[in-house]
C-alpha cells in the first residue's frame, strides 16, 4: 500500500484516540474538582491536567491562569492548541478524507458524521460565548462514542491486511503514551509513603486516574479490593488483562508489526524495539518498579515509545 | 396541490423534456414522461421537499462534497440534486449514442494527426495556427504516438436539446471531465428515494461505468509494460473541487489514489512509494492539468505532479489517460471546426449537431457579434466552467460594455453564439415543481478495443428560473438520467 496511506491510517487512529483520552481525562478531573476541599486533595488539578495531556506549554502562550473554565476550552475546543478536541477530530477527518479509499464506508461515515456534529457543538459554543457543563457532558460523550464507532466499525469491516494493521498499530501507540503519561502527571499520589491509612485524599485522585482511562471498574474485578495506590499502578502497567496497560499495549504492538512483518515478508527495526520493550515489561514487578522510582520507569517508557513511534515511520510510512 | 397549478411562467417557449413542444401549454405529457407525470400529480403534498432533505443528509453523510473556488465560506458546498429524473427513449438514446462514438474517434484522430503529420493544417482545413499557437497544444509532443492512438480515453461531451429531434453539442471536454461520480451516485440515491417509481421504468443500468473505464485503462498500457498493468488515479489532492470523485472512482476501480509526492521517477519510471519501498506505476489515470503535471517540464512551481514524470512518459514507460497535448481538441475556436474535422477523418455528415458559432477572430464575425451583444452568448476560447462569460439577454449594459471592450482589444480570445433555448426538465423547488433548463454529460471510454459509453450520463439543471448557466460551480444542480428500455413514443 501506499506509504502515505499508512501512514494516514495510523494518525487517524491516533487521533482519535487522543480526542477520547482528552475526553475522559476532563470527565475525570471535573469530578475532582467539584468535590469538597478536604476531599479534592492537590489543588493544581487543571494544571497536572494540562501536562498529562502535554499541553502545558502552549497553554501558557495563550492564558494566565489555569482554572477550570481555561483549561476545558483549550483542551476542548481550542484551535490554538495542536491537540484539542477539536483539533484532533478536525485532523483525523482530514487524514480519513486523504484515504477514503483504504477506510470502509462505516470508517468514513462515522467519521464524517463526528466532524459534522462538531461543527453544531461549536455553533452551540460560539452562540452562548461559553461552554455549558450540560453542553460539554454531550460533547465529551459524543466524542467517546465517535473513538468507538470507528473503532468497532474497523473491527467489524476491514479486511484484515496491512491497512488494519497500521490502523491498529496508531491505536496501541498513542494509548500506551496516554497511560504513561497520567502515570507519570500523578506518580506521586500513587508513591506508597504517601498512603495514609484510610486517606481519603488520595482515594479520590486513584480512582480519577482509573476513569481517564476507564479502568475504574476493571480494578474491581481483578483485585476485588478496595482502591490502592499499588494496585493501580500495577494495573495500569503489568497487567496483561487491562486494554490500556502498558503491558497490553505491547501485546498488541508486537502482534500487528508481526502480522505486517509477515505480510512483506520482512522484519525490521521497529519489529525489534518493540518486541524489547514488551520483554522488558514481561519481566518487571511492581516491586522493583518503585524500588527503582515509578517516575523514572515510566519517563523512560515515554521515550521508548516515542522512539518505536520514530521507527515505524522511518521503516514504513515515508517510503 | 397538482403539478400543473405549480408551474411557474417561462420566459421564453422551449422544448420540455416532459411536455413536449411548448410547456405554456402543457396538454398532455410525452409518452415517455407518462408515469412521471401521473407520479408528481399524485405526490402528496411535501413528499418531494422531504425527499430532497434525505438526497442532502445523505450526500453530507457520505461527504459527496464540491469546492467552489473563490468561495471559503462554503468550502465544502452539496451540488443540489432533484429527485425528478430526466427521462430517454431507447431510440433517442441510440441516436445519441452513435454520434457521440463518431465524435470522439474524430477527436482522437484529430489529436494524433495534428501531433503527426498534421494532415488537416496542410489541407487547409483547420488554421494552422488555431493549433500551434494554441496554449493547450504541447509542442513537446509532436512528432510522438500515444499507444493505441488514443489520445482521449475519457471525453465528456455536453449536449443540449431545442426540439425532440435533434442533440447538440455544446462542447467538447477532452482534458480531465469530471461529474461521472454524480452520475453514478444520483443513481444509488434514486434507487433509495423513488424505489417505485424506478422499479416501474426498466432504467438501463450505468452501475458498470468503473469496470468500463478499468478495461479501457488496461488496455492502453505500454507495449512493453511486464505483467499485469499497475494503474493509479492521480488527484491534486483533498483541496481539489473534484477531489471526492478522484477518491470514489480509484475505490470504484480498485486502484491506489495517488498524490504527486507519492510518485518517484528513477531513469524515466514511474514509481509509488509504498510500505514496502517503490513499486511501478504503468498508467496514471490522471485528474491534474497538464501544467501540474511535472514541474521539471512545466510549471515549476507546481507541487501536484512529480518531476520527471514527463521524461518518462515521452520514453513509453507509462501512459497517461488522458494524454497530454489532449486539450487542443477541446478548446472553443476548435469547437467550431468540428463538422469539418469529422467529414474530414470519417468522410461521413456529423451525426450530432454543432451549435452556429461567431469566431470573432474573424473580422465580419467580430462585426456582428458587437452589433448584437444583447442576444448572444460570449465565451472566452480557454475557459472553462462557466466562468468569463457573457449571457447577452441577461446582462446588464454595464457587463454588455465591459465585454464590448475585451472583445474589441484581444478578439480571438473569444467565440459567440446564439442564446439557445435549452430544453428544460420539471425540477423541484421548495414550494413547488417548474421547468429548468438542462444540459447532459455522457461519458466516453475510448480504448484499444474500441468506445465505450455506459446509458446515461451526467444531467445538470439550471436551478435558477430563466438561467441558462447548468455549471456546478455556478449554481448549477445535477439530476439523474433514465435512458429507458422502450423508445420514447411507447407509452
Amino acid at each position: 500500500m501506499l506509504a502515505r496511506t499508512a501512514d494516514n491510517l495510523f494518525w487517524v487512529s491516533r487521533y482519535l484516540e487522543r480526542a477520547d483520552f482528552l475526553a475522559r481525562l476532563i470527565e475525570a478531573s471535573s469530578r475532582i474538582a467539584a468535590l469538597p476541599t478536604a476531599y479534592a486533595g492537590a489543588q493544581d488539578e487543571w494544571k497536572s491536567v494540562l501536562i498529562a495531556s502535554g499541553a502545558d506549554e502552549t497553554f501558557f502562550d495563550h492564558f494566565d491562569k489555569a482554572d477550570e473554565a481555561n483549561v476545558i476550552a483549550f483542551l476542548a475546543f481550542d484551535q490554538r492548541n495542536p491537540s484539542s478536541i477539536r483539533n484532533c477530530i478536525e485532523f483525523a477527518r482530514t487524514n480519513a478524507r486523504a484515504v477514503r479509499t483504504a477506510l470502509t464506508v462505516e470508517m468514513w461515515e462515522g467519521i464524517n458524521c463526528a466532524w459534522l456534529e462538531l461543527r453544531k457543538f461549536e455553533a452551540a459554543h460560539e452562540a452562548h460565548g461559553h461552554i455549558d457543563r450540560e453542553e460539554l457532558i454531550g460533547f465529551l460523550d459524543y466524542v467517546k462514542t465517535t473513538s468507538s464507532l470507528y473503532d468497532g466499525s474497523g473491527y467489524r469491516s476491514m479486511l484484515r491486511n496491512d491497512a488494519y494493521y497500521f490502523s491498529r498499530l496508531g491505536v496501541y501507540v498513542e494509548r500506551a503514551d496516554n497511560t504513561a503519561r497520567v502515570l507519570d502527571v500523578k506518580y506521586h499520589v500513587l508513591l506508597p509513603e504517601q498512603e495514609t491509612v484510610g486517606g481519603s485524599v488520595d482515594y479520590f485522585q486513584w480512582s480519577a486516574i482509573l476513569r481517564s482511562v476507564s479502568a475504574l471498574t476493571a480494578y474491581h474485578w481483578v483485585y476485588r479490593e478496595s482502591i490502592k495506590a499499588w494496585n493501580v499502578a500495577d494495573l495500569l502497567i503489568l497487567r496483561p488483562e487491562m486494554p490500556r496497560s502498558l503491558i497490553s499495549c505491547y501485546d498488541n504492538i508486537v502482534r500487528f508489526l508481526d502480522a505486517i512483518a509477515g505480510q512483506y515478508g520482512r522484519q525490521g527495526a521497529s519489529q525489534r524495539h518493540a518486541r524489547n520493550i514488551k520483554r522488558h515489561l514481561e519481566g518487571a514487578s511492581i516491586g522493583e518498579i518503585f524500588q527503582s522510582g515509578l517516575h523514572e520507569f515510566v519517563e523512560a517508557f515515554v521515550t521508548e515509545n516515542n522512539r518505536l513511534g520514530s521507527q515505524i515511520t522511518e521503516q514504513y510510512l515515508i517510503g | 396541490m397538482t403539478f400543473q397549478k405549480a408551474i411557474a411562467p417561462m420566459t421564453a417557449p422551449c422544448f420540455d423534456e416532459m411536455n413536449g413542444g411548448g410547456s405554456e401549454s402543457p396538454s398532455e405529457p410525452r409518452a415517455l414522461y407518462g408515469r412521471i407525470a401521473r407520479w408528481l400529480e399524485n405526490a402528496p403534498r411535501g413528499l418531494l421537499e422531504s425527499r430532497r432533505q434525505q438526497a442532502e443528509m445523505l450526500f453530507r453523510r457520505i461527504g459527496i462534497t464540491f469546492a467552489v473556488y473563490g468561495d471559503k465560506e462554503a468550502a465544502e458546498r452539496l451540488i443540489p440534486f432533484d429527485i425528478i429524473p430526466r427521462l430517454l427513449g431507447h431510440d433517442e438514446w441510440r441516436r445519441l449514442e452513435v454520434g457521440l462514438i463518431q465524435r470522439v474517434k474524430a477527436l482522437n484522430m484529430f489529436l494524433t494527426d495534428v501531433y503527426g503529420a498534421q494532415e488537416i493544417i496542410r489541407a487547409g482545413v483547420v488554421p494552422a495556427g488555431l493549433v500551434l499557437r494554441n496554449p493547450a497544444y504541447r509542442p513537446e509532443l509532436q512528432g510522438r504516438r500515444v499507444p493505441h492512438d488514443i489520445w482521449t480515453h475519457i471525453a465528456g461531451i455536453d449536449v443540449i436539446r431545442v426540439d425532440g429531434e435533434d442533440f447538440y453539442v455544446l462542447e467538447d471536454n477532452c482534458r480531465t471531465p469530471s461529474g461521472v461520480s454524480y452520475m453514478l451516485e444520483n443513481r444509488e440515491m434514486m434507487i433509495r428515494l423513488a424505489p417505485d417509481l424506478f422499479a416501474d421504468h426498466r432504467v438501463l443500468p450505468v452501475e458498470n461505468y468503473p469496470d468500463a473505464l478499468l478495461a479501457s485503462l488496461r488496455s492502453v498500457a505500454p507495449p512493453h509494460c511486464p505483467g499485469e498493468p499497475n494503474i493509479v488515479v492521480l488527484t491534486p489532492g483533498q483541496f481539489n473541487s473534484a477531489y471526492y470523485e478522484h477518491s470514489f472512482l480509484a475505490d470504484k476501480l480498485g486502484v491506489e489514489l495517488v498524490e504527486g509526492r507519492d510518485l518517484a521517477v528513477r531513469d524515466d519510471v514511474v514509481y509509488m512509494r509504498t510500505t514496502e519501498g517503490l513499486k511501478r506505476v504503468d498508467v496514471i489515470y490522471r485528474r491534474v492539468d497538464d501544467d501540474f503535471l511535472d514541474p521539471l517540464a512545466f510549471r515549476a512551481d507546481s507541487v501536484l505532479g512529480a518531476a520527471g514524470l514527463m521524461g518518462a512518459y515521452l520514453a513509453g514507460n507509462v501512459t497517461l489517460a488522458n494524454a497530454v497535448g489532449a486539450g487542443v481538441a477541446d478548446d472553443k475556436a476548435i469547437y467550431t471546426y468540428m463538422p469539418e474535422i469529422i467529414r474530414f477523418y470519417l468522410g461521413e455528415e456529423p451525426k450530432l449537431k454543432n451549435v452556429a458559432t461567431w469566431r470573432c477572430r474573424e473580422p465580419d464575425a467580430l462585426k456582428y457579434v458587437l452589433d448584437h451583444l444583447h442576444e448572444l452568448v460570449v465565451k472566452e476560447v480557454n475557459g472553462s466552467g462557466g466562468y468569463g462569460m457573457l449571457v447577452g439577454p441577461h446582462a446588464s449594459k454595464e457587463q454588455i460594455e465591459a465585454f464590448r471592450q475585451k472583445l474589441t482589444s484581444a478578439p480571438e480570445g473569444f467565440i459567440a453564439q446564439p442564446t439557445l433555448s435549452l430544453s428544460t426538465c420539471p425540477t423541484s423547488f421548495p414550494g413547488g415543481v417548474a421547468p429548468r433548463h438542462v444540459d447532459l454529460r455522457p461519458f466516453v471510454l475510448s480504448g484499444a478495443d474500441g468506445v465505450r459509453i455506459v446509458p446515461g450520463g451526467l444531467t445538470r439543471v439550471a436551478l435558477k428560473e430563466g438561467s441558462l448557466v447548468v455549471n456546478s460551480s455556478q449554481g448549477g444542480g445535477t439530476k439523474d438520467t433514465w435512458v429507458l428500455e422502450t423508445d420514447a413514443a411507447t407509452q
